[in-house]
């Protein structure tokens, strides 16, 4: 790790852009995987073109869907 | 809250939710850009009046682009846009074929708003002057914002495309009124500021000039046909597809005149044909400090919306193809909560981060442009033989393009000269291009197709085709 007291402040901004840009592609990451555990394979692929209208879609803020 | 198996009918798809405000700012988010930066280069190629006969052309040839597209997209409204309308109208072949191109225009084309984002942010810095305690200049990298681009994009289209294509309407609006406010600024209707008279030196390298700008032409207009991605996330895709688009081509046609007709009077085309930011040259130009700031923020907005923009269309197309089996079906997945093709958006990452990473600026853009050629090439044939089996009374159409088939036929006339224009300057480019299109066609004839479901790819309720086909 740098000494940070001895950054000037483009050095400073670079490393909080890497940092930033790390914690992003950590948390879509880290959200995949649990989204791929939590649901079924089928129901995670179960979107089928032209069948949008009268889908039985699943949102888990409303626990378990709506039509 | 974990879910392990499927309840009988359960099924998760994309969140339709969007407007027709949603869907301009996709296609102008997309392009604007081009009249920031990039247009410019056709000045080099053959001047100023070659630069507006360039924009003027593409600009024919994207208005036809929009025409068709909103006719046969009013009536294939699904994610995938014109790789679903190629599934319906051609064959499978040429809908794998059309996704790829798809894919690849817009994940180069996201790499090089990173790469021109990340110079822009690094040129600021260069600005500020700043030394280190032996005295030597310090630089600002430009690889941590490139990265950093490309992933906040990212995480943004992973949390849903409402706020995704709200963010790009806000920016977008914002570049599009900057360009406006010039506009006025340098008042057109006086020769005060604007020297036309004096800068206008005819065709420098003659009508070949003209031929070789058309390549840069198309950056003023280069993805307003992204509109039709958001068919599965738009409300009324019948009504809000065509009038986004055709708005959308409406705005850019505008804007691309108001730029050339600024940077033109203001800049000698030698200057003007190598300038990297042309209209924030524009108002440096001026001498106003307002100015600067607005056509500045204009410029990175403009970068941002674009790369958005791709991003969301490029993970659909990439979905889509998945969802038919074309490719793993794993990347055809939905989030549960932000319904959006999640793991599509996140495969596509490291992608881009490739190529904005390691490639340089103009080879990224020579793919996108000619990923983008070859897909209006295929739409000429696609919209003839789309009439051919469904005449109009057959199929409801949401929009009817007028003087069918002169729009395809200007189409494919435009298209056969940009390639020329493109194969003066980047010929190699243009065959290894065709190269990797063709053995990734005999990829999925003889190994990929097998996997494909054949008959639950064909979803639009439509009449049997009239004809032979």
């Amino acid at each position: 790790m740098p000494d940070i007291s001895t950054l000037n402040n483009f050095e400073l901004l670079e490393y909080g852009a890497w940092a930033i840009s790390i914690l992003l592609g950590l948390w879509m990451l880290f959200d995949t995987i649990k989204t791929n555990m939590s649901y079924s394979e089928d129901l995670l692929t179960s979107s089928r073109e032209g069948e949008i209208e009268d889908a039985f879609v699943i949102d888990p803020t409303h626990q378990g869907g709506h039509r | 809250m974990s879910q392990t198996t499927t309840i009988h009918g359960e099924k998760i798809s994309l969140l339709r939710i969007l407007g027709p405000g949603h869907v301009w700012a996709l296609g102008v988010g997309i392009v604007l850009v081009g009249e920031y930066m990039g247009w410019n280069f056709s000045v080099g190629k053959g001047g100023a009046i070659a630069a507006l006969i360039a924009c003027w052309v593409a600009g024919l040839l994207y208005t036809c682009v929009a025409m068709i597209d909103s006719e046969v997209t009013s009536t294939v409204a699904a994610a995938g846009g014109q790789y679903a309308q190629a599934k319906h109208i051609v064959g499978p072949l040429m809908a794998f074929n059309v996704g790829l191109f798809l894919v690849f225009a817009y994940t180069m084309l996201e790499a090089a708003n990173a790469i021109t984002l990340g110079y822009l942010i690094q040129t600021v810095g260069g600005m500020t002057a700043m030394t280190d305690a032996a005295g030597e200049a310090l630089v600002l990298h430009d690889k941590p914002f490139i990265v950093l681009t490309i992933m906040f994009l990212a995480w943004l289209n992973y949390r849903g495309v409402y706020a995704t294509l709200t963010f790009n309407l806000v920016i977008t609006a914002i570049a599009f009124i900057a360009i406006i406010i010039l506009f006025f600024a340098v008042k057109p209707w006086t020769t005060e500021i604007l020297r036309h008279e004096e800068l206008m030196t005819g065709l420098p390298y003659g009508w070949i000039g003209v031929i070789a700008a058309l390549h840069f032409g198309l950056w003023y207009y280069l993805g307003i046909e992204g509109t039709c991605q958001a068919a599965e996330e738009v409300r009324s895709p019948a009504r809000s597809l065509p009038l986004g688009t055709m708005t959308g081509i409406m705005t850019l046609l505008i804007a691309a005149t108001m730029t050339w007709y600024i940077c033109a009077g203001l800049m000698p085309w030698e200057y003007l044909g190598q300038a990297v930011t042309p209209l924030f040259d524009a108002a440096r130009f001026m001498d106003s400090l307002p100015l600067m700031v607005l056509l500045f923020i204009g410029t990175i907005f403009s970068t941002l919306a674009s790369a958005n923009g791709c991003i969301n269309d490029a993970s659909r197309a990439w979905f889509s193809m998945a969802r038919d089996r074309y490719l793993p079906q794993w990347f055809g997945a939905v989030h549960p909560k932000y319904r959006t093709p999640y793991r599509s958006i996140v495969f596509l990452v490291p992608v881009a981060l490739l190529f904005a990473y390691y490639a340089p600026l103009d080879q990224v853009i020579t793919f996108s442009i000619l990923s983008g050629l070859l897909g209006y090439t295929f739409m000429t044939f696609n919209v003839i033989m789309f009439r051919r089996k469904w005449p109009i009374g057959t199929i409801q159409r949401g929009y009817v393009h007028p003087l069918h088939p002169l729009p395809a036929l200007v189409l494919l006339v435009l298209c056969a000269a940009t390639y020329f224009a493109v194969f003066l300057g980047y010929g190699t480019q243009l065959m290894a291009m065709m190269l990797f299109f063709m053995i990734a066609s005999l990829w999925f004839h003889f190994h990929r197709y097998r996997y494909v479901r054949r008959g639950d790819q064909f979803t639009m309720p439509w009449p049997r085709p009239l004809g032979d086909y």
